[in-house]
């Protein structure tokens, strides 16, 4: 749109002042560069990390726990499962709760009380993650007496809950008022309508949601910290410490030995791939299905 | 549903809950002396959390300084300049940035971001800007200057795609008033967009701040944890998360836990208060739709 009004006034108008063309292309090109600058670091961190986690990737580490300290080989196939424990139990409690009160807040909640739960999710969302773990040990730790898998899946579920309740609000606002009608007109109560109309016409929007959420607390270390507190060997039990891909990458990052920054590497590159498979297929469902609009 | 719509209010009642309680003994002991105190001295069970509280703001404040102009030129470029056809894989790759884990950009600045900065960038900074006395003394890498580096890359995507929402909803007949008046493209985009927007870049900018102040994983990675206040950005320092991060599951002591939850109830606290004012300014423009930049 900018184009057409530049040249057509060149004629009937003085030409624009050099200064103000100058200022112009200047600033255009001030944003092309941090376009470049801000694009710089992400190439640099995906080039790198595919460069060293593949070359770092083997079969031991995908199928072996860690080894003792100083002790080459090993990998982290505890952690793996572990990540995966943890994160079943966080969505577990997180998801039917989040999108509970997404359900609230589209349905019941155009009021002054949804605007307080909305503004309470909104904040509760910018809470740190670290703030979050120490809640978690405070309320699960130090009641059972020891670290477990529990008390990071309760620390994830409260980083959950509010994204999941921001998108199913969101995509249940979206579900036309005529098909709410409708199921009134049939003389299905409302709760009915709700679970069976409105949400499951909007079920590929609320998954895109908890997928967002799952993305997000998928990487998080600094609530594990002192809720899982990681594990050398197997673990499956609820109520047991828990070794989890983050902490492990971590740990290996800080230790002095080559052949665990070699393993953070591959642990990153396993993480990262699985997150970045959760956005796209989030992206990828969210233009191909109905919700095309958002 | 009004049982899990509760559920979220009673989750943020009892953060602050347990935060208080826990947090009791230090509070009993040292009063607001323990925001004013240099010390932390676990063994002799001395604690003053000035040098975290120092190192929290500095090193967010520097990686506002870096990540605000680069990210209100991304927006500014992705909403008005850029071709229609680059606007979606631009936002996409800007939003992967958010979506590397913390502990990711942690690992790869210890390996790749600190050896350019002692090799490359600390030399240069200590040539031009070292009369300053911000770029002064040994630089060993890990330090405020990284930690500010760092930072700035994790919340240039949080401002930057929350500006980009902003401007979006700037009505298009501000432009095209701007444009019908003779203003250059980039008149148009200062006098029709950025000031309109106003409000609402800055709430973004208040959001990246907020989300600055409580990482904690990168940070702890490069700043150096040393519990010292410095004027040069190439010393180490410590920052409130990371000493949470470090020492937390390792506190025996009564009051050595009880302080460190109370750094956690001063971090929480500051970071309601500042989430909540983006909350309110980015809301006042893009009148209460819910934000999709954040998630």
């Amino acid at each position: 749109m900018p184009d057409t009004t530049s040249t057509s006034a060149l004629h009937t108008v003085p030409p624009i002042a050099l200064r103000r063309r100058v200022t112009d292309h200047v600033m255009t090109g001030a944003a092309v560069l941090t376009v470049i600058l801000v694009l710089a670091p992400l190439f640099a961190i995906f080039a790198y990390l595919v460069y060293r986690g593949i070359g770092s990737i083997n079969w031991a580490f995908l199928t072996q726990t860690p080894k003792p300290v100083g002790e080459a080989g090993g990998g982290m196939a505890n952690a793996i499962v572990g990540s995966a424990f943890i994160l079943a139990l966080a969505s577990l409690l997180g998801v039917p709760l989040g999108v509970g009160a997404g359900i609230y807040l589209a349905e019941y909640g155009r009021n002054r009380f949804g605007d307080v739960i909305r503004f309470t999710a909104d904040v509760l969302n910018g809470v740190p993650s670290i703030v979050i773990g120490i809640v978690a040990f405070s309320i699960v730790v130090l009641y059972q007496g020891h670290f477990s898998a529990l008390a990071g899946g309760v620390a994830l579920a409260i980083m959950m809950i509010p994204t999941i309740t921001r998108t199913t609000e969101e995509m249940l606002l979206l579900v036309p008022q005529a098909l709410r009608e409708a199921a009134y007109g049939l003389g299905i109560p409302r709760w009915r309508t709700t679970l069976s109309i409105t949400l499951r016409t909007a079920t590929s929007g609320v998954i895109t949601g908890i997928m967002l959420a799952f993305a997000r607390v998928a990487g998080e270390t600094a609530p594990l910290l002192f809720t899982t507190l990681g594990n050398q060997f197997w673990n499956l039990r609820v109520d047991q410490p828990t070794a989890a891909l983050p902490l492990q990458i971590y740990t290996y990052a800080n230790s002095p030995y080559d052949d665990w920054h070699r393993q953070a590497w591959a642990g990153a590159f396993v993480l990262i791939v699985l997150i970045v498979t959760a956005v796209a297929a989030v992206r990828f469902a969210v233009r191909r299905g109905t919700f095309g609009a958002t | 549903m009004l049982l899990c719509g509760l559920a979220v209010l009673a989750t943020l009642g009892l953060i602050i809950y347990e935060l208080m309680l826990r947090s009791g003994p230090s509070w009993h002991a040292f009063g607001f002396k323990f925001f004013g105190g240099h010390d932390w001295d676990p063994v002799n069970e001395q604690f003053g959390a000035l040098p975290f509280v120092y190192g929290t703001l500095v090193s967010s404040l520097l990686a506002l300084f870096i990540a605000v102009p680069l990210s209100i030129g991304v927006a500014v470029f992705t909403t008005e300049m850029c071709p229609a056809a680059l606007r979606g894989p631009l936002s996409f790759f800007v939003e992967l940035l958010a979506a590397i884990p913390s502990v990711v950009y942690g690992l790869w600045a210890i390996f790749v971001l600190i050896p350019i900065l002692t090799s490359y960038v600390g030399p240069f900074l200590a040539r031009t800007l070292g009369w300053t006395g911000l770029f002064e003394g040994p630089f060993y890498g890990v330090s405020m200057l990284a930690a500010g580096i760092i930072l700035a890359i994790m919340i240039i995507p949080i401002i930057s795609s929350i500006t980009r929402e902003v401007l979006m909803v700037v009505p298009q007949h501000q432009r095209e008033a701007a444009l019908a008046l003779g203003a250059t493209r980039w008149e148009m985009i200062r006098v029709g967009v950025l000031r309109n927007a106003r409000a609402g870049i800055m709430g973004a900018i208040i959001l990246g701040l907020g989300r600055a102040l409580g990482e904690t994983m990168a940070v702890t990675m490069v700043i150096g944890n040393r519990p010292e206040i410095a004027r040069s950005l190439f010393a180490p320092g410590y920052t409130m998360a990371s000493v949470l991060a470090n020492e937390f599951s390792e506190a025996t002591g009564n009051i050595h836990r009880a302080s460190l939850i109370e750094i956690g109830l001063a971090l929480f606290l500051v970071t309601i208060v500042v989430n909540a004012l983006a909350r309110l300014l980015v809301w006042t423009v893009t009148r209460g739709q819910p934000s999709r930049a954040n998630a």
